[in-house]
């Protein structure tokens, strides 16, 4: 543990604790919000746009509801959605950067041009594409994005099989007959898991940065469900005379997502840092 | 003759994204939706009308028929109509797309102007206060939400401050009482054309905070990539020689170290025109920007199917051939890149 | 006076593992008009020395000296200032110290500009005048040229017609014929000899061969584990050795073995740069060493203007 906060530095512990805080706050949403009714979609309609103040402390939205606990119960929405996103463009990434970069030859060329189309297209406008025809839902929104975010760990994958394939240790099975499956399953996956995995981690934040920009485009979750990205779309019709309501789900999402990308910065410097040292 | 090969090579990889793209797009706008008939007859059909559609719209061909039917309708620019507003798309577009066009580039440009200089500081400084303070800058642009960066910079410029327009892409005295003849379709320049610097400056001052809101994640990469480049080029003998040559150093690090950062910042232009291509989608409904990111997002609350694929199609050309050029410029600049 | 002075010279660079000591006793004392060669294995610090006084040691590297002057001026203060004004710099790998992405004019005209105040006619003119003197045939080709079209012996010209384009009197040359074939190479150090003698140079030549001492060197100063260990005129060090270093660098030599013979190579290794020195930095690999040479630091011996570091007697040379 002081291991790895030293390793961080304190802007990156400081990331990392914000991401817990997250964490935290959307798994215990309902203990943590001051109004947890209000927080789960019920009107309040008696503080209608409320500015921030000593019951509200960041105001609250059209509906009279407090922001805070419609963003502690976005949190729910949002964390998940990244997480989700990330999972499950690793289950279509990592197959097909494994299978491509172990057999190689035409299986290799054959799923990386189909990859590359995916690639092709501006992500955002793949995923409106996708949800649009999908229709707007939480898990719609979800396959949306990870439909343009898979090729990024296909090609990961690959790559680090690439590099494992020479091994002598994989060579050695290969030649003493072991089958291709269990290559994989014993030996490849494995190494390429973790750095995928540690990747992966960091994707959520940028993730639920484009979750949040399809609920914004309202192709998310639908209402009454929390949603930050949502929440600021709603505000845009009072702002900027009542800015709380936008600006406070914004604040939120820059929050978190600049925490996933210190957090990241942090982690790969310390990589280059030693792997220079050693040098 | 390498250089010659990996043109062609990439031209013919290009051109086969195009198809699978096509094809992707085909099956996204045109399988997926669960009744395109129900759609395009319009509100609470009758069952004749439904009938009536599945015709027009040739649902009942096989599939490949229908892929083929498609295709070749987007390869003669025919997007069809649209089921909204019946209009011809193409039409449309030819409206919208030089708007998107001229936000991407300029806003593309205004990245590379404000990302490079900081990354080209920041490396000359490595480790410093300037650098500290450019790379978090670069971190923050790149964690910003675009449409809440919008937001920010209309309330502080045009709320605020007053000096920029809040949204819009011309003033209303202009646009409605002595509109610019569409020459290219890009206001600046046919402001130019036209010979009203009045109208010029109308433009340019609307261009402002929607280019600025697009430029935010691009200039952040920019400056990395600079900074990064930079760090590893400055400590080359031939900078060590120009410092020994009493160079001063602004020209050692503009004259000398930047022109061999050329691959980065090439990169840069690719990756920016793309995020402004998509951005635009977030960033043109925030400025009531008319271009393809407000008419593919009016669209997506009608299922206007044809509209969004068309748009999707659209775009993913520019940005297709866009990243072609780039490859195909790369490789001149640098011949090492066609040999890998 | 000498126009180079340096005392007892000092670099060293701190690190987490502890401090390096690239350059740790190196006094040099070189007169205007003369070449004289630092010779030395890599590692001595003969490149950190020049470094220093180019002002372009690493960040962080601590610099002690009891002199360190040139023309009168203390180098840890002005070196930057006299850098490129006086002082000029030829480096070992030609090619490297060419811009790749520029064209010659740029990268002429750059320095040209740095220092003189000139019309951009004139600015051309003397860039062609600076090329030609190099002994380029056809300097306006080369000017419209990148670096990686000219050979090796064309860009090592190039490079010394930009050290005579800042005007500089004094010139450190680290390795400049090592990346060159031996024919170009020897060309390139008539070349030095002849700018020295045609527009009163003087040059500092860093180099570990033996030969470039023997054919463009006046005086030559030997370097061992960031230390001098021996100076004086080149005729004097080749023919009569005082330290036992320089005799086994000259054995070393391919033609100093009779044909067929082993060449005598120096057995052992040079102390860790990290680690401090008691005695003689050459004790350990010394085939004389004497029981005091790993204790106390060597006397210094002399014949006339011939010195050298060393506890053996002088007869024993």
């Amino acid at each position: 543990m002081k291991k790895l906060l030293q390793r961080l530095g304190w802007p990156g512990t400081v990331a990392l604790a914000i991401v817990l805080l997250f964490v935290l706050v959307a798994l215990f949403a309902p203990w943590i919000a001051p109004y947890p009714l209000q927080g789960a979609g019920g009107p309040n309609v008696v503080a209608k746009l409320s500015p921030p103040s000593a019951d509200y402390w960041l105001g609250t939205d059209h509906l009279g509801r407090d922001i805070l606990s419609r963003i502690a119960y976005g949190t729910r929405v949002s964390l998940t959605n990244g997480i989700l996103i990330v999972a499950f463009s690793l289950l279509i990434g990592l197959p097909i950067g494994l299978a491509a970069g172990y057999f190689g030859g035409w299986v290799d060329e054959a799923l990386m041009r189909g990859t590359d189309v995916f690639l092709a297209f501006p992500a955002l406008l793949l995923a409106v594409l996708m949800a649009a025809a999908l229709g707007p839902g939480f898990l719609n929104s979800v396959i949306a994005v990870a439909v343009t975010w898979w090729p990024w760990y296909a090609r990961l994958a690959r790559a680090e099989v690439l590099v494992l394939r020479g091994q002598p240790y994989v060579e050695a099975a290969q030649l003493s007959g072991v089958s291709h499956w269990r290559i994989i399953l014993r030996h490849i996956l494995p190494a390429t898991g973790r750095p995928l995995t540690v990747q992966a981690a960091l994707d959520v934040g940028p993730a639920l940065l484009t979750a949040a920009a399809l609920s914004f485009l309202g192709l998310g979750v639908l209402p009454p469900t929390a949603d930050w990205g949502q929440m600021v779309d709603a505000g845009r019709k009072f702002f900027p005379a009542r800015w709380w309501y936008s600006a406070m789900p914004g604040l939120t999402i820059f929050v978190i997502a600049l925490a996933f990308s210190v957090l990241g910065d942090a982690l790969r410097e310390r990589k280059g840092g030693t792997a220079r040292a050693s040098a | 003759m390498e250089l010659l090969r990996y043109i062609l090579r990439r031209t013919f990889l290009s051109a086969f994204v195009l198809v699978g793209v096509t094809f992707l797009v085909f099956v996204v706008a045109q399988v997926v939706p669960s009744d395109p008939a129900a759609l395009y007859a319009g509100p609470r059909p009758t069952a004749e009308q439904i009938e009536k559609a599945r015709q027009e719209l040739n649902l009942d061909a096989p599939l490949p028929a229908r892929f083929a039917t498609f295709a070749g309708a987007m390869a003669s620019a025919d997007f069809g109509i649209s089921y909204k507003s019946r209009r011809l798309i193409a039409e449309d577009l030819r409206a919208y797309l030089p708007a998107t066009l001229e936000l991407a580039i300029f806003s593309t440009g205004l990245a590379l102007l404000i990302g490079i200089p900081l990354g080209v500081i920041a490396a000359a400084r490595q480790g410093g206060w300037a650098d500290r303070f450019c790379s978090f800058g670069s971190i923050a642009a790149v964690a910003m939400p675009t449409f809440f960066l919008a937001m920010i910079l209309q309330l502080i410029f045009a709320q605020w401050l007053g000096i920029l327009p809040l949204s819009g892409r011309l003033s209303r005295e202009i646009a409605i009482s002595a509109p610019l003849p569409m020459v290219t379709g890009f206001n600046l320049i046919d402001a130019l054309i036209a010979g009203r610097l009045n109208a010029f400056g109308d433009a340019l001052t609307h261009l402002i905070l929607p280019a600025l809101t697009l430029a935010s994640y691009p200039a952040g990469v920019a400056m990395r990539l600079t900074r990064s480049a930079m760090i590893e080029i400055l400590e080359r003998r031939h900078i060590v020689a120009a410092r020994a040559l009493g160079l001063s150093e602004p020209r050692i690090l503009f004259g000398h170290a930047l022109p061999n950062a050329m691959g980065p910042a090439l990169t840069v232009i690719g990756l920016s025109f793309a995020y402004a291509l998509t951005g635009a989608v977030l960033v043109e409904i925030i400025f009531a920007w008319p271009g393809l990111g407000r008419y593919v997002s009016e669209a997506i609350l009608a299922k206007d199917f044809p509209v969004i694929a068309a748009v999707t199609m659209v775009v993913t050309i520019c940005y297709v051939v866009m990243n072609l050029l780039i490859d195909i410029t790369q490789a001149l600049v640098d011949p090492r890149v066609a040999l890998s | 006076m000498p126009l180079l002075d340096i005392r007892n010279l000092s670099v060293s660079i701190p690190t987490t593992e502890g401090d390096v000591h690239a350059v740790r006793a190196v006094s040099l004392e070189i007169e205007r008009g003369e070449i004289h060669g630092v010779i030395g294995e890599s590692g001595c610090g003969k490149t950190m020395t020049g470094m220093a006084a180019l002002g372009l040691a690493p960040k962080g590297a601590r610099i002690v000296a009891d002199r360190f002057h040139f023309d009168g001026e203390d180098l840890r203060e002005h070196a930057v200032r006299l850098r490129g004004r006086r002082i000029g710099m030829i480096a070992q790998d030609p090619a490297a110290a060419l811009n790749p992405v520029l064209s010659i004019a740029t990268q002429m005209d750059d320095v040209i500009r740095a220092h003189r105040d000139l019309p951009h006619r004139a600015r051309r003119a003397e860039a062609i005048d600076l090329l030609a003197s190099t002994g380029l045939s056809d300097p306006e080709r080369v000017l419209r040229g990148y670096p990686h079209q000219l050979s090796g012996g064309m860009q090592q010209r190039v490079v010394i017609a930009q050290a005579l384009a800042t005007g500089a009197d004094f010139l450190i040359a680290d390795e400049p014929t090592t990346a060159l074939d031996v024919s170009v190479g020897a060309q390139v150090l008539a070349l030095l000899r002849k700018l020295v003698t045609e527009r009163g140079l003087t040059v500092l030549m860093i180099t570990h061969d033996m030969d470039v001492i023997a054919e463009a060197c006046d005086r030559a100063t030997v370097l061992y584990a960031g230390r001098s260990v021996e100076t004086g005129p080149v005729d004097a060090v080749l023919q009569s050795p005082g330290h036992p270093y320089t005799r086994a660098l000259l054995a070393a030599l391919p033609d100093a073995a009779p044909l067929g013979a082993r060449l005598a190579a120096i057995e052992g290794s040079i102390p860790p740069p990290r680690s401090a020195i008691a005695g003689c930095a050459f004790a350990t690999r010394c085939p004389q060493a004497l029981h005091e040479c790993a204790v106390t630091p060597p006397p210094e011996r002399s014949r006339a203007v011939h010195r050298w570091l060393c506890h053996l007697p002088e007869d024993a040379a």
